[in-house]
């Protein structure tokens, strides 16, 4: 069974034609990758089927505008992991 | 149809919350001006309408799960397919389902059928924010009305 980092890695490979090989646990999804707004959709699309949950994407944003996080929390892909796993975890207790 | 405000669906036929699909009734008018260009001696219905008329209905369905709290906006159009020519005066069913429910925004599976034969479809994506501001969501509720969608209270009790 993948990891949560292989399965969001994959997801964005193929939904951004991204070369798998360049996404890193380290990579910023915004900032590195150069995904946007739009296309982020289609990965948390992909992310909410394949693990059963609800990105709460909304709140995420709403955090960082109001200065209470940064984006990095959110959209390095080895915190994104950490949140999935998080979620996943909650859903299932 | 109502070409000259962009209010592309007449009439609501069926919604189910459960379900979350929704059909609505338009009928492409006889007479437009639209059609004196497109295109001249030949009308048809322009498939970027025809997109709309999809995008209409799934933002209605979008607007009635959010119970007329928050807003769909087309953000996206996807495997669009043009299969048959739409004439004046077609009486279109439209019909669209909740792929996804998403955190700000919602997908949606969209159809046209004529008598009962395929015409188009796509695939659209929506942010769902907000209303804007209070205007906005009155006119929501007025067309809602006008159209046979049930009204937010109906909708919360089911």
């Amino acid at each position: 069974m993948s990891s949560t980092f292989d399965t969001i890695a994959n997801i964005i490979s193929e939904t951004c034609d991204i070369p798998r090989e360049t996404i890193k646990p380290e990579s910023h999804a915004i900032n590195d990758l150069g995904i946007d707004s739009l296309d982020f959709l289609d990965i948390a699309f992909a992310i909410d089927k394949a693990f059963g949950i609800k990105l709460p994407l909304e709140q995420w944003t709403q955090e960082v505008n109001d200065g209470k996080a940064t984006t990095d929390q959110y959209f390095v892909l080895e915190n994104l992991s950490a949140r999935i796993d998080d979620l996943v975890a909650a859903k299932g207790a | 149809m109502r070409l000259e405000t962009f209010q592309l669906i007449d009439r609501i036929a069926e919604i189910n919350l459960t379900d979350r699909k929704i059909s609505a009734e338009a009928t492409v008018p006889t007479t437009s001006t639209i059609f004196e260009g497109h295109f001249p001696g030949y009308p048809l219905m322009p498939g970027v309408l025809l997109i709309e008329s999809m995008a209409q209905t799934s933002g209605w369905l979008v607007v009635a799960i959010n119970r007329f709290e928050r807003m769909p906006f087309l953000a996206q159009v996807r495997e669009a397919k043009f299969r048959t020519f739409v004439e004046p005066g077609a009486r279109l069913t439209v019909t669209a389902e909740l792929e996804h429910d998403g955190s700000g925004f919602a997908m949606t599976n969209a159809k046209i059928a004529h008598e009962g034969k395929a015409v188009c479809s796509a695939a659209l994506t929506f942010r769902v924010m907000e209303f804007p501001n209070a205007e906005m969501n009155q006119q929501m509720r007025d067309t809602a009305a006008r159209i046979g969608l049930p009204d937010a209270e109906a909708l919360a009790h089911g």
